[in-house]
């Protein structure tokens, strides 16, 4: 897997910022990562933050409990808004999805070694959200206890789904990302178990440990067809993930409707969920390597590069918006025209300019070397480019659809206390499962941070 | 030549990967074949130490990956024109563009299902048990040391002269491994 450096990788700069603190060894790494499954006591601070999550979880329950009783009306959905919360909270979940399928799979075939300590806590993250994200559009049916209507079963009444609809487009495209993705992690977790396993002195947790590691020995034999497999699936999870949001985004572009039927749409899609993906695991990563001590394991180098990829991806991004913008003067068509002029003057303005304040113009900060590295800055500023995401979902969703072709046909939107609340409940168990996965399974991979201690010692010698 | 016996195997501890790879050397030269290794994360170098051929993962893999992606286009095509034909406008009902997208998560789908379950497979896991657990120092092979043994299946085994090899190659704590 230790291919030659990139040249711009030199080792001057790597000992200037080192992808893993001075001084491990296999047995220091493994008790570090293992230790806070294994040994360390609960902390108050996670009982605290679990019980705040595990509240808002239930604040979900009620949320969905309520909407199966009364149907969709409880919402602020209506003609012409038909979309609202569920789908801006569906694509900003599924888009969040995406950063951690692109640190496991793209900088892996990339062979970028900074993507050992963060990518199994980012594809939990990306497995979360895509069951957030999943929620949206079941509970947005009305009816989900009918959802299996839209897979291919067969059925006696003969019925098949209409596979040209980008609809069934997006079921195919969520659910095979959603079952590979769990298969990713878990593949690279079989290892990691198999040391929690004997590291275990428990014996419940030898038990459970030694069922999910399914007997993995670390024999060279499993290891060679292990690491085929693992190198098939980052090769196929890349065209994947690119092609999840690109069919979120025909969900829009293939309607007519006028600021969605763009072809600009599904590599500026691509491109905002990486963002917004990057920033969420930012978001996590700040307070998890504070609490647990793991600055040796995600040290500032990391910080620094997933900084780089959001202003990075936030100019794609920016690039979007100014093209979606110039198409619709450029093209003469007077609904685009009004589009724009309803983006930038209509009810819905302040949004969208808080969504140019949020993507665009506050994080070129990151330009500065010195904000970079500034911790606190940094995690307020993943905070800014997520809440920025999501607006633009909003304004993508919300202001097309109030003001389209005939003014007798136009309305407002106005989310409810239950669009809020299942909205929250959803971070809410975002939170809880990230919680929990901390708590009961090695937050980074064991099994490649040997790896690269291993790598790194050869490099000292 | 097999011989009934009670004996799984002989292996010997290392405490670096390059003594592993060092120690698997020499013993193939030396002649044994039924040679094993196992370390915490994947050696370079073991697998062409150890003589392994190509895998068969890459192969299931295409498998079901064209399985995936022929039998999800043909299935859309076989709903959509056959079955349960709808004239919308009178559009073709063979409007194969539009099963793409679908044909290309089936194939993605198809290929990771059989990469994953192929290996698994392969490797016959899950196996709850298997010999070389009955090694008391043998739960620090997912942690910080690296393990070879030589199994008693192969033709040139012979338990003192297999330790002596594994002493000569600098193994620590040589150890049975017994079959049940």
């Amino acid at each position: 897997m230790s291919a030659s450096q990139p040249p711009f990788d030199s080792p001057e700069i790597r000992r200037l910022t080192p992808v893993l603190g001075p001084g491990h060894t296999y047995g220091s790494v493994t008790d570090k990562i293992s230790s806070i499954v294994l040994t360390r006591p609960t902390s108050l601070g996670w009982y605290i933050g679990f019980l705040i999550s595990f509240g808002l979880t239930g604040v979900l329950t009620v949320a969905i409990g309520w909407l199966v009783t009364k149907g969709v009306g409880i919402w602020g959905i209506n003609i012409p808004i038909g979309w609202g919360f569920a789908i801006v909270n569906f694509v900003w979940w599924i888009g969040i999805g995406h950063a951690g399928t692109l640190i496991s799979a793209i900088l892996f075939l990339l062979n970028q070694k900074w993507r050992t300590s963060i990518n199994r806590f980012a594809e939990a993250m990306t497995l979360f959200a895509v069951a957030c994200a999943g929620i949206f559009p079941l509970i947005h049916t009305g009816r989900p206890w009918m959802a299996f209507y839209m897979f291919p079963y067969p059925s006696t009444m003969g019925l098949w789904p209409q596979f040209r609809s980008p609809l069934i487009w997006d079921v195919f495209a969520v659910s095979t990302y959603g079952t590979v993705s769990l298969m990713f992690w878990f593949v690279g977790l079989i290892p990691d178990l198999a040391t929690l396993r004997d590291r275990a002195t428990e014996k419940h947790m030898k038990i459970i440990y030694g069922m999910l590691s399914m007997g993995w020995r670390g024999s060279a034999r499993h290891w060679h067809r292990y690491q085929s497999a693992y190198l098939l699936l980052a090769g196929l999870a890349t065209p994947l993930v690119l092609s999840v949001h690109t069919v979120v985004s025909f969900d829009f572009a293939i309607a007519i409707v006028p600021g969605w039927h763009t072809t600009v749409f599904p590599p500026y899609f691509v491109a905002g969920a990486i963002y917004s993906g990057f920033a969420m695991v930012l978001s996590i990563a700040i307070p998890l390597r504070k609490a647990y001590g793991l600055e040796d394991f995600i040290t500032m180098r990391h910080l620094d590069n997933m900084a780089k990829v959001m202003l990075a991806t936030g100019l794609i991004v920016a690039y979007g918006y100014f093209f979606e913008f110039f198409l619709s003067l450029y093209s003469g068509n007077k609904f685009d025209v009004f589009l724009v002029n309803q983006r930038l003057h209509g009810p819905y303005a302040p949004f969208y300019y808080s969504l140019i304040l949020c993507n665009i113009l506050l994080p070129q900060s990151l330009w500065s070397y010195k904000l970079r590295h500034n911790v606190p800055f940094l995690f307020i500023m993943s905070i800014i480019v997520n809440i920025g995401m999501w607006l633009e979902r909003f304004v993508i969703v919300v202001i097309s659809l109030t003001r389209d072709f005939t003014p007798s046909a136009w309305g407002r939107y106005t989310p409810t206390v239950w669009d809020w609340a299942t909205f929250i409940g959803t971070i809410g168990m975002f939170v809880m499962l990230l919680f929990l996965f901390v708590r009961v399974l090695p937050a980074i991979s064991i099994a490649e941070m040997s790896e690269l201690v291993s790598e790194t010692s050869e490099d000292g010698k | 030549m097999h011989r009934r016996s009670h004996i799984y195997g002989i292996m010997g501890e290392f405490r670096e990967p390059q003594e592993l790879l060092h120690a698997v050397e020499k013993i193939r030269e030396a002649g044994y074949r039924r040679v094993n290794a196992y370390s915490p994360f994947p050696v370079e170098g073991l697998s062409e130490a150890l003589g392994l051929k190509r895998n068969m993962v890459p192969f299931i893999c295409l498998l079901g990956g064209l399985v995936g992606g022929v039998g999800g286009f043909f299935f859309q095509y076989w709903a959509a024109a056959i079955t349960y034909p709808q004239n919308i406008g009178g559009r073709p009902l063979n409007s194969w563009p539009a099963f793409i997208p679908v044909t290309f998560e089936m194939t993605i789908l198809g290929a990771s299902l059989a990469a994953v379950f192929g290996m698994l497979a392969l490797n016959k896991l899950p196996q709850p048990h298997h010999p070389v657990f009955n090694v008391h120092r043998f739960v620090h092979a997912t942690s910080d040391r690296f393990f070879v043994c030589i199994e008693a299946k192969d033709p040139k085994f012979h338990l003192p002269e297999c330790a002596r090899l594994l002493e000569q190659v600098h193994a620590q704590h040589i150890a049975e491994v017994s079959d049940d």
